[in-house]
């Protein structure tokens, strides 16, 4: 295996390009995931009628879809980082691979 | 009843059928659900024995070689998450408070994203069997092996109490049987399954499992609709007219009134997903972090789809089972108990043969999850206490399988004695007071240890036992155990749910013991960061799959 200095594979650019990729991805859907998951539960915790209120004048409360929702884009958000870091970042490390290779 | 017992002997699991219940009289037996948990028992033998010959090192035994691929990998998880508690636990909750129990399922879903982003790749680049690998990569071995290794014991044992009892319940009302029986025949299948078949075998039960709940699962909530004429108004309307709540059911507040309980339940359902020991292991059984990407959306997606699913049972088994007096017993109560709502919600919609479908599929939904916990629990004592703390890294291969199967024996033993202790507890709510353990004991040093260079061996143990100290003193504090359990006047605690208190702490106490250690041992490891960020980025020097 490499036996890399992690010094000089620290300040290689494809590197620092890498983390600064990964950095940003991971941490803005990190942030929008929790931003959805407990925007819905103080929701849900604070002014439980806001979705308790009915749809369309109906039985269904607007809680339900919200609910369906939030698992949507609970899915939506993962295959979006899956597609992203298999598009983006994995041919990044597969190069960073090649150029510290011996 | 002769014929009932002589099939259970016919197993050669059950050899005492001195008392079959005298309840079992009300109950008819259900030789449908019988025949097909017979066949289903018999066909999980069978790949156990073919799992067995494959697993020959330790490698096969935790992580079946790193040979799943992402698929099978991510319906093994989606089969942990869709356990018997959460089957059976927030259909009942959904059944007893409406839109309440869709919180518990929603933390479940809401966590994958996260655990996808945060912890899949890196656990998988760093680690090898145990999340402990993956702690104790720059730290030192023993302390966080052993406070880690007490992390899962302890999560894995509630768990298991959780499902035990679960599993107790369901056998009773099918087969007639005792509790006891019922729960004993659970312990010997999975530490038949575990010793023998290992992971291999685990993973597989599991799948087959995740296929059978979720095909049923779909075939309830196709039948409610169409019960509704595939109008979800007219399902949510006639629920709302004959439940007790009345239009309550379709808004929050009824099972949970406090804001702070619900909020910290909500962290707990998150984080405490994210610390699950027998759900973390499952990234190492794949080849690589590609794999365990690919793992967590297949799992995401199956997941979403099952609670989505839930929804329409929960409420669908309102009107139809609600309203149905032969579901109820003399008192009005459900007849078995209020878990077993959907139960008889499969036998409303399709009949006998259906009921025995569903009655089997959340047997073997018992029996898959506890394997898997089981297999956790026996790492945890074999890899981190036995091999790398007590034998330094000496034991022998031979020696760490010899251990993990007497672990797995031993944990067998212990969960038929839990399960038979915590007979008359709610299963989802003990699922969830487990939720907040994982969450305040594994999760904040998993977490702290990938992304925080600063933290030390010093910090990380203090962080764990914080965690654990705190979650365990403010749960027993608690309503649900001070006067629950105790029987006193008033709770000390005010909150039925710590998580969102004792994961701060945790999080505090390993940032304060972290911050404050000046030895030279935590220099180092704060210089080790470097070496392990990089591998966690790009999984170069990452352990290979043993065989592909």
């Amino acid at each position: 295996m490499i036996q890399q200095d992690p010094e000089h594979l620290r300040q290689h650019p494809d590197f620092i390009q890498l983390v600064r990729r990964k950095q940003r991805l991971t941490w803005s859907l990190t942030l929008l995931m929790l931003t959805i998951y407990f925007g819905f539960v103080l929701v849900m915790a604070f002014t439980p009628q806001v979705l308790g209120q009915s749809l369309n004048g109906g039985a269904t409360s607007i809680g339900i879809p919200v609910a369906v929702v939030v698992i949507l884009l609970s899915f939506t958000l993962t295959a979006f980082y899956v597609q992203q870091t298999n598009q983006v970042l994995d041919p990044l490390v597969a190069k960073l691979e090649q150029e510290v290779q011996p | 009843m002769k014929t009932s017992h002589l099939l259970l002997l016919g197993t050669g699991l059950l050899s005492s059928g001195a008392a079959l219940a005298g309840e079992a009289a009300t109950r008819p037996l259900n030789w449908n659900a019988i025949g097909m948990f017979l066949v289903f028992v018999l066909f999980t033998l069978g790949i156990t024995r073919w799992a067995a010959l494959r697993t020959r090192s330790a490698s096969d035994f935790y992580t079946a070689g790193g040979g799943i691929s992402g698929l099978q990998n991510g319906l093994a998880i989606a089969g942990d998450m869709i356990s018997a508690a959460s089957f059976l636990g927030i259909s009942a909750m959904i059944f007893m408070a409406g839109y309440d129990g869709l919180l518990y399922s929603l933390g479940v879903v809401a966590a994958w994203p996260i655990i996808l982003f945060l912890i899949a790749e890196r656990l998988r680049n760093l680690g090898k069997y145990t999340f402990a690998d993956v702690v104790s990569y720059r730290l030192e071995q023993s302390p966080i092996r052993i406070v880690a290794a007490v992390g899962t014991l302890i999560v894995a044992l509630m768990y298991l109490t959780a499902q035990m009892v679960g599993a107790g319940k369901l056998i009773e009302l099918l087969f007639g049987i005792s509790y006891l029986q019922a729960v004993l025949l659970v312990g010997v299948l999975i530490v038949f399954y575990v010793t023998f078949g290992g992971m291999l075998a685990t993973t597989w039960v599991q799948i087959i499992k995740a296929v059978m709940l979720l095909s049923g699962a779909t075939f309830m909530a196709y039948t409610v609709l169409k019960h509704f004429g595939f109008s979800t108004e007219a399902m949510f309307a006639g629920a709302a007219a004959v439940h007790a709540k009345g239009q309550a059911i379709m808004s929050p507040g009824g099972l949970l009134g406090n804001p702070i309980d619900t909020i910290s339940l909500a962290v707990g359902m998150m984080f405490g997903t994210a610390g699950l020991p027998h759900i973390l292991m499952r990234f190492f059984t794949v080849k690589d972090a590609r794999e365990a990407r690919k793992s967590v959306l297949y799992a995401t997606g199956f997941i979403g789809y099952f609670y989505v699913l839930l929804i329409a049972i929960g409420f669908g088994a309102i009107v139809i089972v609600g309203t149905d007096p032969a579901f109820r017993d003399a008192n009005g109560a459900i007849v078995g108990g209020g878990n077993m709502v959907a139960v008889h919600l499969a036998q409303a919609v399709g009949g006998s043969l259906f009921l025995g479908f569903i009655s089997a599929v959340a047997f073997a939904t018992i029996l898959a999850v506890v394997a898997g916990l089981a297999l956790s629990g026996a790492s945890a004592v074999a890899h981190d206490l036995y091999a790398c703390v007590i034998r330094k890294g000496q034991a022998s291969e031979r020696e760490e399988m010899r251990m993990s199967r007497v672990a797995t024996l031993v944990i067998g033993v212990l969960a038929v004695i839990l399960g038979l202790l915590f007979e008359t507890q709610n299963i989802a709510f003990l699922s969830g007071l487990v939720l907040a353990i994982a969450a305040s004991v594994n999760f904040p040093v998993l977490f702290l240890s990938m992304f925080w260079k600063g933290l030390t061996t010093r910090g990380a143990v203090a962080g764990s036992l914080v965690g654990l100290t705190s979650a365990v003193a403010l749960l027993v504090l608690s309503p649900v155990v001070w006067v629950g359990v105790l029987h006193h006047e008033h709770a000390l605690f005010p909150y039925s749910n710590p998580a969102l208190f004792s994961m701060t702490l945790a999080f505090l106490g390993a940032w304060v013991f972290s911050v404050t250690d000046r030895s030279p041992r935590a220099h180092t490891e704060r210089g080790r960061y470097l070496a392990q960020f990089i591998r966690s980025m790009t999984g170069i020097g990452a352990a290979a799959a043993s065989r592909h």
